[in-house]
This record gives structure tokens, C-alpha cells and sequence, in this order.
């Protein structure tokens, strides 16, 4: 596929955004089990505002990828089948719930635990539904698999935490240490899981073939005019046009700069050390994760490309 | 139930690209605006076409059959571009089977043709909507036209009659019957999207089936033929 960039920072930014909530319930859970301290008032409030900022900034990202986005608003109507329209309905409903979260801190209302519970639902769905949006189309074999689902989940919640670290090392209030263990785990685990999607990829056999496209069993079938000229809807959308140099390159620095260096920074900081390597690794972590999601487009390969080889 | 469709016969087509240009020609002009179609003289062409011809080389040279491959929507039966759409904006009509893209709900998105193998949906660049074939909807359904005539524009324009349209369901349509007889094949099966079009693979010459002429066909390596559909298409 040709990576939309649109679609990129929708994903990545919304990841991080979710991450960011979880950290926040995961601390509060934490400080009402008497586990942590409570970090107070400040920490939430700002942690929700920037929660809400970035899944804002991705449904805006979104909104670029469309063609006519003042109909966005219809796609709302088949959620009975079509995860993008699930998406839709559940991204905005997160995002209030966010907000509602962050208010009722500023208000110091008891009832923040009570709003977390549904937010905390409504966030895994909405990783469940993006995911599928990929996962749920059978012949982008890339795609189809559970993986989809179980790296954008985590690699997000990995971005997000590690902001969270970041913010309360900024803050000096204490937890930066925990949130950056937590991040430290999700980088991990979401590190294991996206290297096991790459080994599954690298084996993939394509089911279909220029002879099932075309339906003549000839071993030998070579594409010699794809029907026009110059370049076409066809042509421009489902590759990315770069060499396999170029993905490789992106595939390493999307290791390096989405799992490995930010795990090194947050190591590091568990030893202690200064405020700086959470945000370093948050800001680097991020990056990487663009790229990362740069990959996981490009790297799909769509059966349609079979009839779209040679111009004449 | 009813489902339209098109049949394509490989050993009739010559690849003269007459359905793609008709099938513009009527589909630019009717009520859902025009298609686009950019520097269509200039150094990199590029528009929108319900409609490709496409050539592939069969065998080693010399022992080599040209195939050329009209491909448009092939209406699929289950068709796995409509239930990602998430307007509604793509839908089959239950009344015969044609896929379909409501260009004044479509958001353009492009999902549906993420989710199409066969990459015959194309964003037009101006109108910013999803389009397709649309079997000449207009056109096959307009009483006020002779009912001969009611046909798509591709059909009419082929002038080897490589191009059937018919009922698939109606198992004494002409479709059908070239279905059965001549051992119609639907294009990437693999994906059970049970594509409504079907495709006459090519025949070994007759000359050549009966032990005469020439020896050196490549479709004498090129395994069984096809299957039919069972019963039904």
C-alpha cells in the first residue's frame, strides 16, 4: 500500500492519546489501593488535556484522508458492518470521555474512578476497532492477523505511558519512576509481538497469483500492457514506490528508534538519572512509531498490484 | 433473485480497447457528471475508467499466446467492498445484483477499494467520490431505449461479441449457458468472493485438439482447464 500520512498520525497520535488515559487509571487505580501515592490534582488535569489534544490531533489527521470530509458525519451509519464506521462512533465517545475524566479531577469530584471504568472500555475498543479496520480485509495477508490488533494495543499504550513518564518527570511528582517502569514492560512486550508479526510477514506465501488473477494456469504469465499509459488511481494508491532498500531501512529504524532506544532511556532512568531521558525517549519512541506505521502500510501488498505491472 | 453480469469470452477479445472507450463515453456523459480525465494529451495522462484492457504474454517465446484481459467490477456476489463501507455509500441492489457506489453519501474514503482484490474501484480526482462500473444501470433499465439496445455500452461496443451480459440466476440465459458449455471461471477465487462476471477460458485450436496442425501450443502445458461453477453459477 502507499502509507497515507493521514491515516499514520491518526493511528499513532490516537495510540498515544489512549496510552496516555490508561496510565492515568493505572496510577489512580494504584493510589486508591494505597499501592502509590496520589499525585494530585495537576497531574490528571494535564494528563487528560494533552490525552484529549492528541486523539483530537488524529480525528483532525483523519479528516485529511478523506475526500469529502463535510460528510464525515455519514459515517456513522454502518456500524452493523464496517469497523471504520465503529471507529467513528467510538473515537469521539472516548474523547468525551477523557474529557468528562479530566473535568471531574479539576472539580475534585469523587466520581473519577466511575468515569474511568467506561473509559477505559471504550479505549480498548477503540484499539480493537482501528486494529480490525487492517486485521478484517482477508487478502492484505499482512494485515490479516491478530497481531494487528494485539501491536497497535500495545505499541500505543507504550507511546502513551511513556508520555505519561515524561509528564510526571516534568512534573517532579514522584510516579515518573513507576510510569516509566510500566512503559519500560509495554515497550517490551509490544517489541516481541511486533518482531513476531515481522518473522510471520517474511513467510508469507501470496494466495493469490498473476494466474489465479487472471485465471490461466500457464506457469509462465507476464503482464505486457496494463491497459493505459500513465498513471492511474490504481497505480498510485496501493504502492508505495520505493525500493525494498528503503523499507529495509525504515524497518531498522523503527526497531531502533520505536523499542530499542526508548528502552534503553527508560532503563536507564529506573537507575536513576535526569528528567530529560523519559522525554527523550517519549519524543524518540514517537518517531519511531511513525515509522513504524509508515512500514505497516507499505509492507502490505494488495493482490490488485498483480494487474498493474508493466505499462506496455 | 437476479444477478447481472457479464461474461467475457478470452478467445474472442482482441484487445481493441472499443468497451473502454464506450464505456467512457456513456458513463462521462450521464447525470452522475463526467469522469476525470487529465492531461489526457499531456506527458502523464491520468483519469478515471470503469474499464481496462489489459494484454498478458502466455508461455516462452516462441511458443507464446497473447491473452488480452478486459477487467471492470465483476459485481461480485459476495462482494467484500460493500459492509467496510462506512456510510452505506456501497451497496449490491437485492433487485439484480449490481454493485453500486452512491456518489452524493460516498465520503471518499477509499476503504472499499482497500478492500477490493481486483482494484477496480478508482477515486475520481475531481469529484472526490468512488467510482465503478456501474453495468450501464442507466442505460439497461431506460424503457424509453429499444430493448435491444438495453444493454451495457461495453457490450454493445464489442465488435468480436466477446462481451455477454445477462442473468447468472436464469439458468437459460446466455450467460449461463456460455457458463456451463464452454467452462466459465471466476477471477481469484481464492477469496470466496464469488464474483458474479465470468470469464471463457481459451481453447486449444480446434485443428490442434483433433491431433492435427500445430504442435508447439503453449496451452498444451496449461493443466486442466478451469472448472465450472456447479449447477448454478
Amino acid at each position: 500500500m502507499n502509507p497515507a500520512f493521514s491515516v499514520v498520525f491518526l493511528t499513532t497520535l490516537i495510540g498515544a492519546g489512549q496510552g496516555l488515559f490508561l496510565a492515568m487509571v493505572g496510577v489512580e487505580a494504584a493510589a486508591a489501593a494505597h499501592w502509590l501515592d496520589a499525585p494530585g490534582t495537576a497531574f490528571y488535569v494535564t494528563g487528560s488535556v494533552l490525552s484529549v489534544l492528541l486523539l483530537g490531533c488524529g480525528l483532525l489527521a483523519s479528516f485529511f484522508h478523506l475526500g469529502h470530509p463535510e460528510r464525515a458525519w455519514r459515517a456513522i451509519a454502518m456500524w452493523r458492518t464496517s469497523w471504520l464506521s465503529r471507529e467513528v462512533i467510538v473515537l469521539p465517545a472516548f474523547i468525551a470521555a477523557v474529557a468528562l475524566y479530566g473535568l471531574l479531577h479539576l472539580l475534585d469530584h469523587d466520581a473519577t474512578l466511575a468515569v474511568a471504568g467506561p473509559g477505559v472500555l471504550l479505549c480498548l475498543l477503540l484499539f480493537w476497532c482501528t486494529g480490525m479496520i487492517y486485521a478484517c480485509i482477508k487478502f492484505l495477508q499482512e494485515w490479516a492477523t491478530p497481531l494487528t490488533l494485539v501491536n497497535f494495543t500495545l505499541l500505543g499504550s507504550a507511546s502513551g505511558l511513556m508520555l505519561a513518564a515524561a509528564l510526571s518527570a516534568l512534573r517532579g511528582d514522584g510516579h515518573a519512576e513507576v510510569l516509566a517502569g510500566w512503559a519500560l514492560g509495554l515497550t517490551f512486550a509490544g517489541f516481541f509481538t511486533r518482531v513476531a508479526a515481522l518473522l510471520r510477514n517474511d513467510r508469507l506465501r501470496p494466495k493469490s497469483t498473476l494466474q489465479s488473477a487472471i485465471g490461466v494456469n500457464h506457469p509462465r504469465v507476464v503482464q505486457k500492457s496494463q491497459g493505459f499509459t500513465g498513471g492511474s488511481f490504481n497505480t498510485r494508491e496501493f504502492f508505495h514506490g520505493r525500493g525494498p532498500g528503503t523499507l529495509r531501512a525504515v524497518k531498522w529504524l523503527f526497531l531502533v528508534a520505536g523499542f530499542i532506544l526508548p528502552a534503553l532511556l527508560a532503563a536507564s532512568y529506573l537507575d536513576g538519572g535526569s528528567n530529560w531521558k523519559p522525554v527523550a525517549a517519549t519524543l524518540i519512541q514517537f518517531a519511531g512509531l511513525v515509522a513504524e506505521r509508515w512500514f505497516f502500510f507499505a509492507q502490505a501488498n494488495h493482490p490488485q498490484n498483480l494487474y498493474y505491472q508493466a505499462v506496455s | 433473485m437476479t444477478q447481472l453480469a457479464l461474461v467475457i469470452d478470452l478467445n474472442v477479445c482482441v484487445g481493441c480497447h472499443a468497451c473502454v472507450t464506450s464505456c467512457k463515453e456513456w458513463n462521462t456523459s450521464g447525470e452522475a457528471g463526467f469522469m476525470a480525465d487529465d492531461n489526457p494529451y499531456g506527458r502523464d495522462p491520468t483519469g478515471t475508467f470503469f474499464n481496462r484492457v489489459q494484454t498478458f504474454e502466455v508461455g516462452e517465446f516462441p511458443d507464446t499466446q497473447t491473452v488480452h484481459f478486459p477487467k471492470s467490477c465483476l459485481h461480485c456476489e459476495d462482494p467484500p467492498c460493500v459492509p467496510v463501507c462506512p456510510t452505506g455509500a456501497s451497496y449490491k441492489r437485492p433487485e439484480d445484483g449490481i454493485v453500486l457506489v452512491d456518489y452524493d453519501k460516498c465520503i471518499g474514503c477509499k476503504y472499499c477499494a482497500w478492500a477490493c482484490p481486483y482494484g477496480v474501484r478508482e477515486l475520481d480526482e475531481h469529484q472526490k467520490v468512488m467510482k465503478k462500473c456501474t453495468l450501464c444501470v442507466d442505460r439497461i433499465t431506460d424503457q424509453s431505449l429499444p430493448e435491444a439496445e438495453r444493454k451495457p455500452a461495453c457490450v454493445l461496443a464489442c465488435p468480436t461479441n466477446a462481451r455477454l451480459y445477462g442473468d447468472i440466476h436464469d439458468e437459460e440465459s446466455i450467460v449461463s449457458k456460455a457458463i456451463r458449455e464452454a467452462a466459465g471461471y471466476q477471477l481469484m477465487p481464492e477469496w470466496g468472493t464469488k464474483p458474479a462476471n465470468h470469464y471463457l477460458p481459451r481453447r486449444a485450436p480446434a485443428l490442434q485438439t483433433a491431433g492435427v496442425g500445430a504442435t508447439a501450443n503453449p496451452l498444451d502445458i496449461d493443466g486442466p482447464m478451469p472448472q465450472a461453477t456447479e449447477g448454478r453459477p
